[in-house]
C-alpha cells in the first residue's frame, strides 16, 4: 500500500500533451481546408503543367506564400494524424516508441526537402 | 505493466454501419495522403532541380498509372476535405445524433464524389485528352 495519493501516481504518465495534440489537429485541419483546396484547384485551373508554367506560377509570391504556409501545417497536420494511427494500432513500448520517432523524422526530412524547394524556386533569378 | 485496462474496443464487435465505414474511411485517406506528402516534396524537388528532372517527374506523373495514382488521391483529398469538414462541425457538439450523422454523411460523400468527378474532367482537359 504506498502513500501517493492518486493524482500523485498519475501526474506525468501518459500524454500530458493530449489536449495541445487535439487541438493542433484541428488548428491545422481549419487551416489546411483552405490551403489544401487552394493548392489543387491552382494546379488543375493552369493552362498546363509544364516546367515552364509550373514553374512561373510557383515564382509568384502570391503563390510561394500560400506554398510556404501549406507545406509545414500539411506536414504537422499529417505527422499528428498518423502519430494517432500509430498509437492505436502499434503495440508494445518499444515498437510504438521508433515507430513514432521514425515518422516525426520523416516528416521532418519531408517538409525541409518540400520547403527548400518552394524557397528555392521562389527567391531564385529566372528560370 | 501490472494492470491490463481495456484498450480499443475490438471491432468486429460491431455490426458494420455506414457512419463507421465513413469514419475509418477518414483515417485511410488520411494515411494515403501522408504518403502523398512524400510524392508532393519529390515534384517540387524536381521542380527546384530544372527542366530535365521536372520532365522526368512529369513523365512518370503523366503515364496511365501516374494519372490513375493521381486520380485516387485527388479523391482521397476530396474526401479528407469533406468528411474533415464534417468533423469539425461535430467538434463544436452538432450534428451528434444518429439521423443528422447519417444525413450529414450522405452529404458529405455526394459532395466528395462530385468534386472528385469535376477534379477527373480538369484533369483529363489538362492532359489534353478532353
Amino acid at each position: 500500500m504506498s502513500l501517493r495519493t492518486p493524482l500523485g501516481r498519475v501526474l506525468g504518465l501518459g500524454t500530458s500533451s493530449g489536449v495541445h495534440h487535439w487541438w493542433a489537429q484541428r488548428l491545422t485541419a481549419l487551416a489546411l481546408a483552405p490551403l489544401g483546396a487552394w493548392f489543387v484547384v491552382s494546379l488543375l485551373t493552369l493552362p498546363d503543367l509544364g516546367y515552364a508554367a509550373v514553374r512561373g506560377w510557383l515564382a509568384a509570391p502570391r503563390n510561394a506564400v500560400p506554398m510556404l504556409l501549406l507545406v509545414p501545417v500539411v506536414a504537422y497536420h499529417s505527422w499528428l494524424g498518423v502519430a494517432v494511427v500509430l498509437e492505436d494500432y502499434v503495440h508494445g513500448r518499444v515498437t510504438k516508441t521508433v515507430a513514432l520517432l521514425v515518422v516525426q523524422f520523416l516528416h521532418l526530412l519531408v517538409a525541409t526537402a518540400a520547403l527548400l524547394a518552394v524557397l528555392k524556386l521562389a527567391l531564385g533569378s529566372g528560370a | 505493466m501490472a494492470t491490463r485496462r481495456p484498450l480499443s474496443p475490438h471491432l468486429t464487435v460491431y455490426r458494420l454501419m455506414h457512419t463507421m465505414v465513413f469514419s475509418v474511411l477518414h483515417r485511410a485517406t488520411g494515411v494515403v495522403l501522408s504518403v502523398a506528402l512524400v510524392l508532393l516534396a519529390g515534384w517540387l524537388l524536381a521542380l527546384a532541380a530544372g527542366p530535365l528532372a521536372y520532365a522526368r517527374a512529369a513523365t512518370l506523373f503523366g503515364s496511365p498509372p501516374g494519372l490513375l495514382l493521381l486520380l485516387g488521391l485527388c479523391g482521397a483529398f476530396c474526401y479528407h476535405l469533406c468528411n474533415g469538414i464534417r468533423h469539425l462541425v461535430f467538434d463544436t457538439g452538432r450534428c451528434l445524433e444518429k439521423d443528422a450523422a447519417r444525413r450529414s454523411g450522405s452529404v458529405m460523400l455526394f459532395a466528395a464524389l462530385a468534386l472528385t468527378a469535376v477534379s477527373a474532367l480538369m484533369m483529363l482537359r489538362l492532359r489534353g485528352w478532353l
